[in-house]
């Protein structure tokens, strides 16, 4: 017995070091096919805000870091090395400085050394004659006062304060690394990269074609073959044809809660993960025009939101209610429930909240007889309206009278930025679960993307001060006084983060999904596929 | 003859500069232009930015400026630049002309071969159970939206055989690319096919009680004769210029079913351009679909004189 259990033993560790590890496991070739929701506006990332761009072209470039693309929480600490292979802070933690990965070259064969790296942020911070048309994370730079080259292989950050978040933004999928060499216009129709995948071709309307680059820095990656994208615009036929098995993989979060349920029942093999947006549904509110540049009416309005039915209704009762930052466990800085639950419109008492609303409206002469008469606009999308039409019947039980207003989707933003509305529905993206990403992007008084113009100094200062903050804890602290402040401002209050789903064949793996944000998980560097296995 | 078709061809000269100016100004009265757009999808709005890629486009220049340049280009042959791709516009528009000429004419055939025997049928064995069954199909036909139709057919496919049958980019053979438009031709014309089938029953029922045909049948004509040569003869005229205005009509039905198919056409392709106020795109495109519309009109008038002798345009 003693001799055959020490013979099993030998075998089962011969069979472990002659059988096939994880790491061995990936098969090489096959092209993955996904299908996308509508046309990519332009293929440079650093001139888009969609997700539209961000999927299909994210797999062209390398950041100077990335978020773990293993790892489902996007987290200070899931940062790893891209075209850097190191990064460190002097000690006034003013400085960064990236060792970069040698003898990495572009998809047309020209090396890429430090000169690209300070020619993206010198397009990106407005100093390169041949900038972004558009620019929409110019905040993001806001504090970087200088690139600095030293040799090919090192470059140098140079910021006004210390900013910990910069190494997010640095990890997002929006800050890939440009080519010096190639014009921004050109970035736009073909973009020239390092990363796993070439470009190919990109047919407006209709696909993207990306082929395997042989001569990727990282060895022995990637697996696939090609990644092909087909633009499919009509949600039916799409989720028809994952359903049929003509695609490996749907858009990011394309399929909703109701439509999760067909897709589970028809296609039962798929894998789906239901994940956070990171989209929020919010309610904009023009602190200049009359009577809603009284804060009363804003507080009452406020008091009305019963969040549970617009999650219940809109979302099958997934989503998540929060703040201003995602709420945990996906979402990293959010505020603890009991914390939320004591801002104004978050008590679980809705009826509560309301006769105290409509206490308020009457004080200022509002009744049911006689309610305030206003407009909600909102963009004519149905996720867009269907939940300003619910914001209406929650706003009638607190004597507002509100008609939908629904506003052509190609000038809502120019309409909101020109401050043309009273009330309003909107949906706003964030890149990355990081409080610097949000809270300058949408409540700093000098952000462009701060729709509602809401502007206050003493939370300008908050922001400036939670920026610095080496120390995470300390500065969830300040994040959540930020959320309170804004909360009680009723600075674009958040009604929910929604919850969609992205499905895949059990036959794509190495993909994981993150849970904290769409944006930064699309390198398609680890994906395989293992269609035998499948 | 010879006058009558310069008199047509000047018209046409006529109706094409009224629809380009037409085209021109009502783009220019929706809301937005692409500017917005580009700065809508990127969720901020930069007025410095925006002035600046609206003088690269001149899009800043007097609106007259704007159409005298465009019809310049028109002469020209050159359409100028598509807004959102940055590419000749002719490069984008051209490719996408087959895949829906190929659709339409399909469904075209489809729509002839279903709708006109299938009339005749119906007229001829007016109020039979097979007459009554091609009526319930015709209206079926009428009532149907044409999305709802595709969609129904996708499902169907999908549930019953596990396939999906969306058009690929590179068919294995010109039997797949025929066997895929087959299916979304059906689904656009079913309708024209039950327009065309109650036309040509109504058309003749009308003949088919005239006097000329009580004659036919009394010189001891065939039934087959007296209704293919000389009723449907007399009753294709209403039909032909019904299926003149149902090629022109095609193209809103092809908008939706190239969408629900998947199918990369102009007439997608056209939406999509409206939809980011793509003017280069848009105002070539419809000057192209125009052109169809005002050459097939002109072809069906053509038609009459071959169809019925009696026709003579210098009368």
């Amino acid at each position: 017995m003693g001799w055959s259990a020490g013979l099993a033993v030998l075998l089962a560790l011969a069979a472990m070091a002659l059988g096939p590890s994880p790491a061995l496991a990936q098969k090489q070739g096959g092209t993955l096919r996904i299908y996308h929701r509508d046309n990519p506006p332009s293929a440079s990332i650093h001139e888009e805000a969609t997700i539209s761009t961000v999927q299909p072209f994210m797999a062209v470039f390398n950041n100077l870091v990335l978020y773990d693309q293993q790892k489902p929480l996007d987290s200070p600490e899931t940062i790893m090395p891209d075209l850097a292979d190191s990064w460190s802070w002097d000690v006034t933690n003013t400085k960064l400085t990236f060792k970069l990965h040698a003898g990495v070259k572009w998809h047309d064969g020209k090396p890429f050394t430090a000169r690209d790296v300070e020619c993206t942020w010198n397009k990106l911070t407005g100093k390169d004659p041949d900038d972004f048309r558009k620019n929409p994370r110019a905040v993001w730079w806001q504090n970087l006062k200088d690139v600095t080259v030293n040799g090919d292989l090192e470059v140098t950050f140079v910021l006004t304060r210390p900013q910990p978040s910069i190494l997010a933004m640095f990890a997002s999928g929006y800050t890939p690394v440009y080519p010096c060499h190639v014009s921004t216009k050109d970035m736009r129709t073909n973009p020239i990269g390092t990363g796993p995948f070439k470009f190919v071709e990109f047919k407006r309307g209709d696909s993207v074609k990306f082929v395997r680059n042989p001569d990727y820095w990282k060895p022995g990656k990637p697996y696939l073959d090609g990644i092909e994208w087909k633009v499919i615009e009509n949600r039916s036929t799409r989720i028809l044809a994952f359903v049929a098995g003509e695609f490996d993989m749907t858009f990011a979060t394309d399929v909703t809660v109701p439509l999760l349920r067909d897709v589970t029942s028809q296609a039962p093999k798929a894998i789906c993960e239901l994940a956070p947006t990171y989209v929020s549904t919010n309610l904009i509110i023009n602190p200049s025009t009359a009577p809603f540049n009284d804060p009363k009416i804003r507080r009452a309005m406020a008091l009305t939101l019963d969040r549970k039915v617009f999650n219940d209704i809109l979302s099958g009762g997934k989503a998540e209610i929060s703040g201003v930052m995602l709420p945990p466990p996906a979402g990293v800085w959010g505020m603890p429930p009991e914390m939320l639950h004591a801002l104004p419109g978050y008590a679980a008492d809705v009826e509560k909240s309301r006769a105290e609303a409509r206490l308020i409206m009457e004080g200022l002469g509002y009744s049911e007889a006689k309610p305030l008469k206003v407009k909600v606009s909102t963009r004519n999308i149905a996720v867009y309206r269907d939940p300003a039409v619910l914001l209406i019947d929650q706003l009638k039980k607190i004597h507002i009278d509100g008609e939908l207003d629904v506003v052509d989707t190609s000038i809502w933003h120019a309409k909101v930025t020109r401050g043309e509305y009273s009330v309003g529905l909107n949906l706003t993206g964030v890149g990355v679960d990081d409080p610097d990403v949000n809270l300058y992007e949408n409540y700093s008084c000098e952000s462009e993307r701060n729709l509602t113009r809401y502007c206050n100094k003493e939370v300008d200062a908050l922001i400036d001060k939670q920026s610095q903050e080496l120390d995470q804890e300390k500065r969830k602290k300040i994040v959540w006084e930020i959320e309170r402040r804004l909360a009680e401002d009723l600075a674009r209050p958040i009604i929910l983060y929604d919850r969609a789903a992205t499905c895949w064949q059990p036959y794509v793996k190495g993909f994981v999904l993150h849970h904290n944000s769409i944006y930064n998980n699309w390198r398609y560097e680890d994906v395989w596929l293992d269609k035998q296995g499948g | 003859m010879g006058a009558y078709l310069v008199r047509r061809l000047c018209l046409m000269v006529v109706t094409l500069v009224g629809m380009s100016i037409l085209i021109f100004v009502m783009l220019r009265l929706v809301p937005g232009n692409i500017t917005d757009i580009i700065f809508d999808s990127a969720g901020f709005v930069n007025p410095a930015a925006k002035k600046k890629i609206e003088h690269q486009l001149g899009l800043d220049q007097p609106i007259l400026t704007q159409y005298v340049n465009w019809i310049a280009g028109l002469a020209r042959g050159d359409l100028g630049y598509a807004y959102v791709s940055e590419k000749p516009a002719i490069n984008e528009i051209l490719p996408r002309i087959p895949v829906t000429a190929k659709l339409a004419g399909l469904a075209l055939v489809f729509s002839v071969l279903f709708g006109v025997p299938l009339g005749v049928v119906s007229a001829v064995r007016q109020n039979t159970a097979l007459d009554y069954v091609l009526r319930v199909l015709s209206l079926s036909g009428l009532s149907l939206p044409s999305f709802w139709l595709g969609l129904l057919i996708l499902m169907a496919f999908v549930h019953f055989l596990g396939w999906i049958p969306i058009y690929k980019n590179t068919p294995e053979s010109p039997w797949q690319e025929l066997a895929l438009l087959c299916i979304p031709a059906a689904a656009v014309g079913f309708r024209s096919s039950a327009l065309v089938m109650r036309l040509t029953r109504s058309s003749m029922l009308e003949v088919l009680r005239q006097d000329y045909i009580r004659t036919a049948r009394a010189k001891g004509a065939s039934e087959t004769a007296v209704n293919y040569e000389h009723a449907l003869r007399n009753a294709v005229l209403p039909v032909v210029t019904i299926i003149g205005i149902e090629a022109a009509f095609l193209i809103g039905g092809l908008i939706v079913t190239e969408t629900v198919f998947n199918i990369p056409g102009v007439a997608r392709f056209l939406v999509e351009a409206i939809r980011w106020r793509d003017y280069p795109i848009v105002q070539n495109l419809v000057m192209f679909i125009a052109v169809i519309v005002v050459l097939v009109n002109f072809l069906v008038d053509l038609m009459y004189v071959v169809l019925d002798p009696r026709i003579k345009y210098e009368a």
